[in-house]
């Protein structure tokens, strides 16, 4: 029997994303974002969008695949596939789960990506106005605890009491975003640099970790990959990014209601992240560049412990700025700025991010660059990573 | 007047829409605090669930539990994210391991939002009814007891 693997069966052919806004700044509708992405890609891989036969997406996107598929023409849709769950968990399922339908011939040219102008449709960090709340949030809402910040802070300050980890650890995510993001053109946060008296200062979101520069933006914008077969990778225009691997899904109960996981706290990688090692052929000290989904620096924290990238009782030392800045950091971190600096574009930007790290086209490029991990949406559930490689990794 | 933690205007509980959380609701307004035990393998279960994630059986029970325990973990929001809490200042919320039966339960810890909240400290439930509300309910709060 063949060994069931995604590693080096595809690859990224084509990115592409929109100009990124600031929440409510987008000229343009959402779904016009989406096929602004969508034949973004198809020119950077050198392909016509009527060559697409396949969407998958996540978080609940509202651009839907058949309506995309009518709307650029698409001659036949193969696959139409929505990863479940909130925020950015599925941004690497979706892009696994492309490939897995490219990789086992149900589709040749699929589309992952993410459209999202929180403009135009609901911010996820006011809580619905509502008379009355079922299921979870009844037992939530009524004491104040409605946005994603405040449901995931708990598991934050648990998990900084128990293994004594200090705010500068956070603080130096939030920095070297920051720094990465002031190269970026595209980076909402370019021009508007931080440093270490002015996260300080910053106000309190939630105590006890979280300032306002440990939050991510809301933004409007766009962003889209292509995924492909590995044997015709060479066929574009672009250096291919090979998937290596891709995990998803949950720890045990993860989702169990109103914060009674047994693993708690956590970001809910443990399961996930060795049998994704195993998948790439890979250790944690072989990964060059590392892109961690940002919704909160304290998730950051959780997902490079969980994914054996720092030890929890070293974070302190290793989670500094100039560890994480590229290009000489000893683990370059959201290089391209991220969902904090760049733009909140529920984690995809930094799967882009990733793939331009591997073709060596990167802002801010780093020297070692065969390898690069993506870390998708922590605290959420189900939670999903993957990991690039260039052609000298397979 | 009922007088509450926090301000009125939040949204209230609600076992809607499938009911399955009813008896809670309904045991914190005779001042119980109920949670499920399941009837085939006697193991506690919080939140609700439809079936014991243990033995599988669907013969859960409720029974009442001692409001009492240690907190397992704190936040004090500042930034307010609905109306009802514009200008109201920071508040604390408290998740709490109850004593005995291996579930944790969330609610704000009553007092000043600026004391010190410590990992570890003892609590004792407190039942803050919202008599004014239609229909009435009642919240599970906190209070200090070291």
């Amino acid at each position: 029997m063949a060994e069931r693997t995604l590693r080096g069966k595809v690859a990224i052919a084509g990115i592409g994303e929109t100009t990124y806004y600031r929440h409510g700044k987008s000229p343009d509708s959402e779904f016009k974002l989406a096929l602004q992405a969508i034949v973004r890609a198809c020119e950077d891989a050198g392909i016509s969008p009527h060559d697409i036969d396949g969407f998958a997406s996540y978080g609940g996107d509202r651009s839907d695949g058949p309506r995309l598929a009518a709307a650029l023409g698409i001659k036949t849709l193969r696959f139409s596939n929505m990863f479940w769950g909130g925020g950015g968990g599925g941004v690497c399922g979706a892009v696994g789960n492309a490939g897995a339908a490219v990789a086992t011939g149900m589709a040749d040219c699929v589309v992952a990506f993410r459209s999202l102008a929180q403009g135009q449709y609901a911010r996820y960090g006011r809580g619905a106005p509502v008379a009355s709340v079922g299921g979870d949030a009844a037992f939530t809402a009524p004491y104040g605890m409605m946005s994603p910040a405040q449901m995931f802070a708990m598991k934050v300050t648990r998990f900084m009491a128990t293994n004594g980890i200090s705010d500068t650890a956070l603080r130096a995510i939030s920095l070297a975003c920051y720094h990465h993001a002031q190269n970026n053109p595209n980076a909402v946060m370019r021009g508007r640099p931080l440093d270490e008296a002015m996260y300080d200062a910053s106000r309190w979101i939630i105590e006890p970790h979280f300032h306002l520069y440990d939050c991510c933006q809301e933004n409007d914008g766009a962003a889209a990959v292509i995924v492909v077969p590995a044997e015709q990778a060479k066929d574009f225009r672009t250096t291919p990014a090979y998937l290596l691997a891709c995990g998803q899904g949950g720890d045990h109960r993860s989702a169990a209601p109103v914060h009674n996981m047994p693993d708690y706290p956590g970001s809910h990688f443990k399961a996930l992240a060795p049998r994704m090692y195993d998948m790439a052929q890979l250790s944690p000290a072989e990964i060059d560049i590392v892109q961690c989904y940002e919704n909160f620096t304290g998730g950051v924290l959780m997902s490079l412990v969980e994914h054996g990238l720092v030890k929890a009782d070293e974070a302190n030392e290793v989670l500094t700025p100039e560890n994480l800045k590229a290009p000489g950091g000893k683990m370059p971190l959201n290089t391209s700025g991220g969902n904090l600096a760049e733009c909140y574009m529920h984690g995809l930007e930094l799967v882009i991010e990733a793939v331009r790290q591997i073709r060596g086209t990167a802002i801010n490029q780093s020297a070692r660059r065969d390898t690069a991990i993506v870390i998708g949406g922590p605290m959420v559930t189900p939670v999903s990573s993957l990991i690039l490689g260039s052609e000298a990794s397979l | 007047m009922s007088t509450t933690y926090l301000p009125s205007g939040l949204p209230a509980p609600s076992s809607a829409p499938d009911g399955l959380s009813q008896p809670f609701w309904d045991g914190t307004r005779q001042r119980r605090l109920m949670i499920q035990k399941c009837s085939g393998c006697g193991a506690h279960q919080w939140g609700p669930e439809w079936i014991c994630h243990r033995c599988h059986s669907f013969d859960l029970d409720w029974v009442e539990v001692q409001g009492s325990g240690r907190i397992y973990s704190y936040e004090k929001p500042h930034h307010p994210v609905h109306q009802a809490l514009s200008g109201h200042g920071p508040y604390v919320i408290v998740l709490v391991e109850l004593d005995g039966v291996n579930v944790r339960m969330l609610g704000n810890l009553l007092g000043d939002p600026a004391q010190k909240v410590e990992i570890g400290a003892t609590v004792e439930a407190v039942f803050e009814p919202h008599d004014d509300a239609d229909p009435p309910y009642t919240l599970v709060q906190w209070r200090r007891i070291d």
